[in-house]
C-alpha cells in the first residue's frame, strides 16, 4: 500500500510542479468549447436539438480526461528514457502495485484537469440538470480516467521510445475522441459509423456523463456503467500484465 | 550468494553475453572489469531481474531471478550506471520515495536520509529539485540512495563514473564498512583498476561477452606476468578501443529539453 501511495504522490507532485503543462493542456478544451460551442450552436438550435453548449460540455470534459489520461499513461516512456523506471522495476514491490500506483496517480491528475474544465464549461454557460446526479457524473469521470490511463500504460509498456507516439495519437486517440459522440449526437448515423461508435469505449463514457449531467442518454446509464466497468477491469488487467513483462 | 552458469544473452545476431560462469560467495566483494560494451551491464541486468537470459542459469541466494522476481528483488540493492532518479522531485523526495519502496520505516528513513545526504554533502540542497543539480551531484545522490537500505547483495554498476576523488573515497569506505560489519556481498563493475584492486577480493575480466580470466588481483598479475592490474587488463583484453552502441537516449534528452522549453545543460 505504501508503494501505491508514494507512486501516486509522485505523479501528483510532478503535475503540480509543471504549471506550464497545466495551462497548455487547457487550451484545447477551451478552443473546442468556444469554436464548436458558439460556432455550431445556432445550427444545432435550428436543427431542433436545443442548446449546443449543454450538449457539448460533457463531451469536452470527457475529451480532457481522455487526453490527459492517455498522456499520463504514456509518461511511462519518459520514465523509461530518463531512467526512473529502472528504479521502480527493481524495487522489492510486486509490479502490479507499481502499475496501480502509477495509474491511480495519472487518473487523479486527469480528474483534476477534468474538474478545471468543468469550471470553464460553467463559465461558458453550461448548467447541469440535477445536482443530485453530480456524484454519478464524477463516477463516470473516474472510470474514464482509470480506463485510459491503464490503456496508456499498456501501450507505453510495449513501446521503447516516442517513435510510435504519433501513430497512436492519429490512429487511436483522435478516432476515440471524434467517434465518441462528444461532438455530435449518435442518432441516425450511417451504419459503418454507427458500428465504430459502438466499439469506441469513450462513447459510453460520454453518454454516461451526459446523461448524469443533462439527462439525455443514448445507450442508457446502466449500459454505460456496465460497459465501462468491464473495460476498466480489462485495461487494468492487460496493463498490469504488459507492465510486469517489461525488460530493459 | 550469486551463482551463474553458462549464461547467454543474444539480441538477434548480437551476442552480448556468451556463456559466462562464475560464483560469488556470501560476504565477498567481486569486481567485473571489462572494456566498454563487454557485457557487464547486460549481465547485471540479468542478475537483477531486469532482463531475461537467452539461456543458462542464474541463482541469487538460491533463487532464479527469472522466475522468483519478487523474492530476488528483496535481496539486492543497486546503483545503476545510468541516471535513475526523478529530476522533478527534490533530493529528499527521491530518497524518501526509495526508502518507502524498499519498506524502510518512516523514522529510520528520515534518519538514514539525513546521514547519507550529509555524508555526500547534499544536505544543504535537499529541498531543491534535481533538475537544478549538476551531473556530479545527481551521481552522488544516486549513490546515497543506493546505500539507504542495506540488502544482502549490493550491485554497483560503474558507481564512480564521473565522481570526484573525495566522493569515490567516501563510497568505497562506506562499501567496505558495509561488507565488514554487515557481511553484505558486493558485485561491482568499474573502469578504474586501482579501485578494483583496492576493494575487490576477486576480479573477473570480461571481454566480448566472455570471461577471459578470474582470480584475485595478484593472481591476474601473475597469470599475465604484468606489474600492475592495468597491464594485466590490457594484456588480457588487447589495446583496441571499443564503441558502445549509441542508444536513442541522447536524442530523447534533447527532444525532452525542447518540449519542456529548457536550455540544454
Amino acid at each position: 500500500m505504501t508503494a501505491i501511495y508514494v507512486l501516486w504522490l509522485r505523479q501528483i507532485k510532478r503535475y503540480i510542479r509543471s504549471r506550464s503543462r497545466i495551462v497548455a493542456s487547457l487550451g484545447q478544451p477551451l478552443l473546442f468549447l468556444l469554436a464548436f460551442g458558439f460556432g455550431f450552436g445556432p445550427i444545432f438550435q435550428k436543427a431542433g436539438q436545443g442548446n449546443y453548449i449543454q450538449f457539448l460540455a460533457p463531451g469536452v470534459i470527457s475529451m480532457t480526461v481522455l487526453f490527459t489520461s492517455i498522456f499520463s499513461g504514456i509518461e511511462l516512456i519518459w520514465d523509461r528514457q530518463f531512467g526512473f523506471l529502472k528504479e521502480t522495476l527493481v524495487a522489492p514491490v510486486p509490479r502490479i502495485l507499481i502499475m496501480i500506483g502509477r495509474t491511480l496517480g495519472g487518473a487523479t491528475v486527469s480528474l483534476i484537469q477534468g474538474m478545471i474544465v468543468v469550471v470553464i464549461c460553467l463559465g461558458a454557460g453550461f448548467r447541469p440538470g440535477s445536482l443530485t446526479k453530480l456524484p454519478t457524473a464524477f463516477l463516470f469521470l473516474v472510470l474514464i480516467a482509470i480506463m485510459f490511463t491503464a490503456l496508456g500504460t499498456a501501450i507505453a509498456s510495449v513501446l521503447s521510445d516516442f517513435q510510435g507516439f504519433q501513430l497512436i495519437m492519429n490512429f487511436l486517440v483522435m478516432p476515440i475522441f471524434f467517434l465518441s459522440g462528444a461532438l455530435f449526437p449518435l442518432n441516425g448515423l450511417p451504419r459503418a459509423l454507427k458500428i465504430l461508435t459502438i466499439i469506441d469505449p469513450l462513447s459510453y463514457g460520454v453518454d454516461g456523463l451526459r446523461s448524469a449531467l443533462t439527462g439525455v442518454a443514448h445507450f442508457g446509464i446502466l449500459t454505460d456503467l456496465g460497459v465501462l466497468s468491464v473495460l476498466c477491469v480489462a485495461t487494468l488487467g492487460i496493463g498490469s500484465y504488459l507492465f510486469s513483462r517489461i525488460q530493459l | 550468494m550469486i551463482r551463474v552458469e553458462h549464461l547467454v544473452k543474444t539480441y538477434g545476431d548480437i551476442k552480448a553475453v556468451q556463456d559466462i560462469s562464475f560464483d560469488v560467495a556470501q560476504g565477498e566483494i567481486f569486481a567485473f572489469l571489462g572494456p566498454n560494451g563487454a557485457g557487464k551491464t547486460t549481465t547485471i541486468k540479468m542478475l537483477t531481474t531486469l532482463l531475461k537470459p537467452t539461456s543458462g542459469r542464474v541463482e541469487i541466494d538460491g533463487l532464479d531471478p527469472a522466475t522468483h522476481q519478487n523474492e530476488v528483488r528483496k535481496r539486492f540493492g543497486i546503483v545503476f550506471q545510468d541516471p535513475s532518479v526523478d529530476d522533478e522531485l527534490t533530493a529528499w523526495e527521491n530518497m524518501d520515495l526509495h526508502g518507502a519502496l524498499y519498506g524502510v520505516p518512516r523514522k529510520i528513513r528520515a534518519e538514514r536520509t539525513e546521514q547519507l545526504l550529509k555524508l555526500f554533502e547534499l544536505w544543504e540542497r535537499r529541498n531543491d529539485p534535481l533538475k537544478q543539480f549538476s551531473g556530479g551531484m545527481k551521481r552522488r545522490l544516486e549513490i546515497a540512495r543506493g546505500l539507504l537500505y542495506t540488502p544482502k547483495i549490493i550491485f554497483l554498476d560503474e558507481p564512480t563514473l564521473g565522481l570526484d576523488p573525495q566522493t569515490r573515497n567516501q563510497l568505497w569506505t562506506h562499501v567496505k564498512k558495509l561488507n565488514d560489519e554487515e557481511k553484505v556481498t558486493v558485485f561491482l563493475t568499474t573502469h578504474y583498476m586501482e579501485e578494483a584492486e583496492r576493494v575487490a577480493q576477486r576480479i573477473a575480466i570480461i571481454d566480448h561477452g566472455r570471461i577471459v580470466a578470474q582470480g584475485s588481483a595478484n593472481e591476474l598479475k601473475e597469470q599475465t606476468g604484468a606489474d600492475s592490474l592495468e597491464q594485466a587488463f590490457l594484456a588480457l583484453t588487447g589495446s583496441s578501443i571499443r564503441d558502445e552502441g549509441a542508444g536513442s537516449v541522447d536524442q530523447m534528452r534533447n527532444m525532452a529539453k525542447m518540449f519542456r522549453g529548457r536550455r540544454p545543460r
